[in-house]
């Protein structure tokens, strides 16, 4: 069991973190969220792994750790507030910057952007005038 | 608690003339002087207990726990000081009053001042050596503010630059061997160490510690090879030069060498490193002053030579040279002051500090000439002025040096070489400024008498140059008494100052000094050309091609490692995340541990290559960006059933709420961005990034085997131990996060609402193109919202309300707990904003979020509070049991509000978060809707 959850935890790392270096923001954010799961997994098992029952007190003879389980449980939702904050910074910068490039200053694509979305909003009015 | 006035009364006094500024200049300088006066006041009070020998202490306890301690002592030496850096500030505030011109601020100068007043006094009263230290820094600080006053000037700010670098870098040195000296003794209090003078001497780490002390000290003092700061601070404002180079900033560093001489003096280390210092100093400054026709410059080299006879007299190691150096600090901060009024009155009526230009002023200004001539006859040591007398016992103990070979006869030989110059540059200050012709091409013509007022604080130093100089023993001599008994620490042999002691040796070395200064004087102008002929290093620009190659060096790495690319910064984060973690692991000897493999079962491994599946699919299909979402989300919910595998019910919970939200947020926002990932990357990227991206998981893959297949100790079984006892709750996981580790949740929870009002700032007036099609070109569904659905979500509000409060309750003894109570009414509530719309929902519940998460926090920050008003310390909780009917045995804790502020802000931040981005497609769909209602 040890060896899979090893694995688990390497493909997602490697997931997570080949997303990361991509130059879209997007899939950044895809890959900060896989490699979030990542490692709050891998805290996780620090604890190391039990199946017995829950930290909780009078369930049974042992107990799992129950510190990584505390630490990983704040880890989530702040993960969570960190994805929210990321995702609607790549908005912002969507928005203040005409493309969705993690740089901002992509040249190529803001041209082929501003098409697109020109193309796209005359496309729009279009079909609702 | 006095004696803390001395310290707290310039820091207040720092508002009061920004206050009173508006006034005018009069009210602006009596407020700026009143809190020096009444520091005078104090320290006048306490003369008569400190001349007899007592010291005033004040202990208030800072950081004991690194011996840092806000103590401050009144002995001699700090007294006498004190004296000097008020009054002579004091002195200063009146003839700024004068000397600023009405553009400047006077108002931000006297606060600086005062600033800096505060810190000087700080520096002579500390009784811990660190606090002496936090309080030299704060000299170099606000030193840095007043020589570069007028900021406009590109030299006033160099200078500024170059004496904060200097003084600050000695000022680090400094901290070093305070610390040293602190792990010697045991004890950063003063006291201690002075008292432990033989301990530190004979310490192998001395001579490391007395370098670094003295490196601060010399850098402080101005001592060759540290002295160029110094001249280039003269770009100050008279006012300022005239305090920091007479009475404070300089003598900061001899201060240092006299507080701590019980403890480090009289060694031979101390001897040879110290009075050679002060003798080159001494020496070179001397003829340099000779030979500067800047009128501040000739004062600010005659300073650094004062200072290094002082230095020297300290290195000479014997009680008399110790007297006679305190005196001397004395004589010097008294004339050095007024010569540099002076020298402002000069350049405030003429315009210019150039001695070439500036002749025969006597005609001008006849009594400011008498005033300068006799400060400047002072600084020449001429008998029945108080420069004479500390000259005197200078010469008479260079003569009694003994057993150090061929020192014994250079001290008193350089020592009168000096005196010679000394004579020479104040002659010229006196002939070449007010006599010696007419004055050549003045910007302001014809000079005249300065305003009456500024006159008065040179006439008040000049005559205490008089008293002195005729009655020391009547005046200076029990202050010197005191101080000098600190320095040499206790047992001062019985002496007299007195102005005649014979015809002896150092009445002949003055005499000879004087004769020869006005020779020298004589041949001026050979003088001048052969210095100008001979090697002149400037400094300035030395150091400043230093600092502009250092600027460009930082420059240059900054933008190497800096490009603006993020790619390249994740992949050098990677890289470096891959070197560390290889370094580390190298060691081990095997990276599997003896710890037995737990049995694998069929469920966990089609669980594990589900996830597997879903994670390289999200990478496989990132391209297409709604199917990537898709699959994450099944990695999510999968890392969900770890948790359940590995019994934690609660991280389960937890982790299946927040997938929801985040996808559904997720899909909100990809709304708003293409939905389509461009094929960009270039080959070899891809196969880089594959590269580095496998490395990186078979680093973390390896790291977690060798982990688990390893025992090791937790602290786990102390909260398993007091989870019931100690929180009242039997779900520790919980106890933990509102119990025995509160303070950080409370932090989370703080971070959280952090986050959401942050990004409800950054949606403000985002003006987002609202797309009419997908990435293929496909029109968004016009429908109205889902009625089956809406209506199924309404039903399951209530349900999935009660569910959230059951969980809540339960928390503390079964998994749940306010996190996932939180999520799981943030989860339902956003059901109803997916079935029905932002504008149905905000008709029925127009709940302000950001107001939520916040009082939140504060619900849970004041439970903490709470436990203060009985005494114990924050966040203590307190529990008991209650008997309910029909749910029964029921506990109530105080963790159970703090609980509640969690989920307050859970469910705040969750929905303002959601709820903003959510009403950014709003005004879209209200546009469209009448639009095609009309088509």
């Amino acid at each position: 069991m040890e060896a899979l959850v090893a694995a688990v935890i390497a493909v997602m790392t490697s997931c997570g973190v080949y997303l990361m270096l991509r130059a879209r923001t997007f899939p950044v954010i895809l890959g900060i969220t896989l490699l979030s799961y990542a490692v709050n997994l891998f805290i996780f098992v620090m604890g190391r792994l039990t199946s017995a029952n829950p930290a909780v007190i009078g369930s049974g003879a042992t107990y799992p750790d129950p510190l990584p389980q505390a630490l990983v449980l704040t880890a989530i939702v702040i993960g969570f507030a960190m994805t929210a904050f990321v995702l609607v910074l790549a908005l912002r910068a969507r928005a203040e910057l005409g493309n969705d490039h993690v740089d901002g200053n992509d040249q190529m694509s803001i041209n082929k952007y501003l098409n697109d979305d020109h193309h796209a909003n005359k496309k729009g009015e279009g079909r609702s005038l | 608690m006095t004696l803390l006035l001395v310290i707290l009364l310039p820091l207040m006094g720092v508002a009061l003339p920004l206050l009173t500024e508006r006034l005018g200049r009069n009210r602006c300088a009596i407020a700026a002087a009143l809190a020096p006066l009444a520091v005078l006041g104090l320290l006048i009070h306490h003369l008569p207990a400190v001349l007899n020998g007592n010291i005033l202490y004040f202990h208030l306890s800072w950081l004991p726990a690194l011996g840092l301690d806000f103590s401050l002592r009144l002995d001699g030496l700090g007294m006498m000081f004190g004296l000097l850096i008020s009054g002579i500030g004091l002195l200063v505030i009146l003839y700024a009053r004068y000397y600023l011109s009405d553009d400047d601020s006077l108002g931000k100068l006297y606060a600086v001042l005062q600033l800096f007043m505060m810190a000087m006094l700080g520096i002579v009263t500390a009784d811990n050596i660190l606090l002496l230290i936090v309080f030299w820094e704060l000299t170099s600080l606000s030193s840095f503010l007043l020589i570069g006053f007028w900021s406009y000037r590109s030299d006033a700010r160099k200078g500024a630059r170059m004496a904060l670098s200097i003084t600050g870098a000695g000022g680090l040195c400094l901290l070093g061997g305070a610390l040293l000296l602190g792990h010697i003794v045991g004890s950063f209090n003063m006291g201690d160490i002075l008292a432990a003078g033989d301990v530190i001497r004979e310490h192998t780490l001395y001579p490391v510690a007395l370098l670094l002390v003295l490196l601060g000290a010399f850098t402080k003092s101005a001592q060759f090879p540290f002295h160029f700061w110094l001249p280039h601070a003269m770009a100050a404002p008279t006012p300022v030069s005239a305090y920091l180079h007479s009475a404070t900033m300089v003598k900061a560093g001899v201060f240092l060498l006299a507080r701590l001489y019980p403890a480090l003096a009289e060694t031979e280390m101390w001897f040879l490193i110290v009075t050679s210092v002060g003798l080159v100093t001494l020496v070179f400054a001397a003829y340099t002053a000779m030979m500067k026709h800047d009128l501040k410059g000739l004062l600010a080299y005659s300073t650094i030579s004062h200072l290094g006879l002082v230095t020297l007299l300290l290195g000479l190691g014997t009680k008399m040279a110790a007297t006679a150096a305190v005196f001397h600090v004395i004589n010097h901060a008294i004339f050095k002051a007024s010569l540099f009024m002076a020298a402002g009155i000069i350049d405030h009526e003429t315009g210019t500090r150039d001695m070439r230009k500036i002749n025969g002023l006597w005609k001008y200004m006849p009594h400011t000439a008498l005033l300068a001539m006799v400060a400047a006859a002072s600084m020449a040591g001429v008998p029945l002025l108080n420069g004479f007398l500390s000259k005197e016992m200078f010469f008479n103990e260079t003569l009694h040096l003994r057993s150090y070979g061929f020192l014994n006869w250079l001290v008193p030989i350089m020592a009168t070489v000096a005196g010679i110059f000394a004579v020479a540059y104040s002659w010229r200050f006196i002939h070449d400024v007010f006599f010696n012709g007419e004055p050549i091409d003045l910007p302001k013509y014809p000079p005249h008498e300065p305003p009456r007022y500024m006159k008065v604080p040179v006439e008040i130093l000049v005559v205490l140059c008089l008293l002195v100089g005729m009655m020391p023993n009547l005046t200076v001599a029990p202050l010197i008494n005191a101080a000098s008994a600190v320095v040499v620490g206790g047992e001062l042999k019985e002496y007299e100052i007195s102005l005649w002691h014979g015809f002896n040796l150092p009445l002949l070395m003055s005499f000879a000094a004087l004769a020869g200064g006005l020779l020298l004087y004589s041949q001026r102008k050979g003088l001048f050309a052969f210095y100008d002929r001979g090697f002149q290093l400037d400094e300035k620009m030395l150091f400043e091609a230093r600092v502009q190659r250092g600027v460009r060096g930082s420059r240059w790495l900054t933008d190497t490692l800096e490009n603006g690319a993020l790619q390249r910064y994740v992949m050098l984060l990677v890289v470096a995340a891959l070197v560390a973690g290889t370094a580390g692991l190298w060691p081990l000897a095997s990276l599997t541990g003896p710890l037995p493999l737990t049995p694998v079962d069929g469920v966990s491994v089609l669980a594990a290559v589900i996830l597997a599946v879903g994670a390289l699919g999200t990478v496989l299909v990132h391209h297409n960006r709604l199917a990537a979402l898709l699959l994450l989300s099944v990695v999510g919910l999968i890392v969900a059933l770890v948790f359940v595998r590995f019994s934690a019910p609660d991280l389960a919970l937890t982790q299946l709420s927040v997938e929801v939200v985040t996808i559904v947020l997720m899909m909100l926002a990809l709304y708003f961005l293409p939905q389509l990932t461009p094929n960009e990357s270039p080959p070899w990227r891809v196969s880089r990034d594959i590269a580095l991206a496998s490395g990186a998981g078979i680093g973390v893959g390896l790291i977690t085997w060798a982990v688990l297949t390893r025992p090791y100790n937790t602290i786990a079984d102390y909260f398993l131990a007091n989870s019931v006892s100690g929180g009242g709750g039997t779900n520790v996981v919980n106890v933990i996060l509102v119990d025995f580790r509160g303070f950080d949740t409370l932090g989370e929870i703080t971070v959280l609402a952090i986050a959401a009002v942050g990004i409800f700032a950054m949606l403000q007036n985002l003006n987002l193109p609202l797309p009419g099609a997908d990435g293929s070109g496909r029109q968004w569904a016009r429908d109205p919202y889902p009625p089956i659905l809406a209506v199924l979500a309404r039903i399951l509000l209530p349900l999935a309300l009660l569910v959230s409060a059951y969980i809540f309750l339960r928390g503390h003894n079964l998994p749940g707990g306010g996190f996932i109570a939180g999520l799981i009414t943030s989860v339902a509530l956003i059901l109803q904003y997916v079935s029905s719309g932002v504008v149905w929902m905000q008709q029925r519940m127009g709940w302000n979020y950001r107001s939520m998460a916040t009082l939140g926090v504060v619900i849970a920050a004041l439970t903490g509070l709470g436990s203060f008003v009985w005494g114990y310390p924050f966040l203590t909780s307190s529990f008991t049991h209650v008997h309910w009917p029909v749910v029964g045995d029921f506990e109530l804790a105080t963790a159970m509000i703090f609980d509640l502020g969690v989920y307050i802000t859970v469910v705040g931040a969750t929905l303002l978060i959601l709820a903003q981005l959510g009403m950014l497609t709003q005004p879209g769909r209200m546009q469209t809707r009448p639009v095609e209602e009309e088509a």
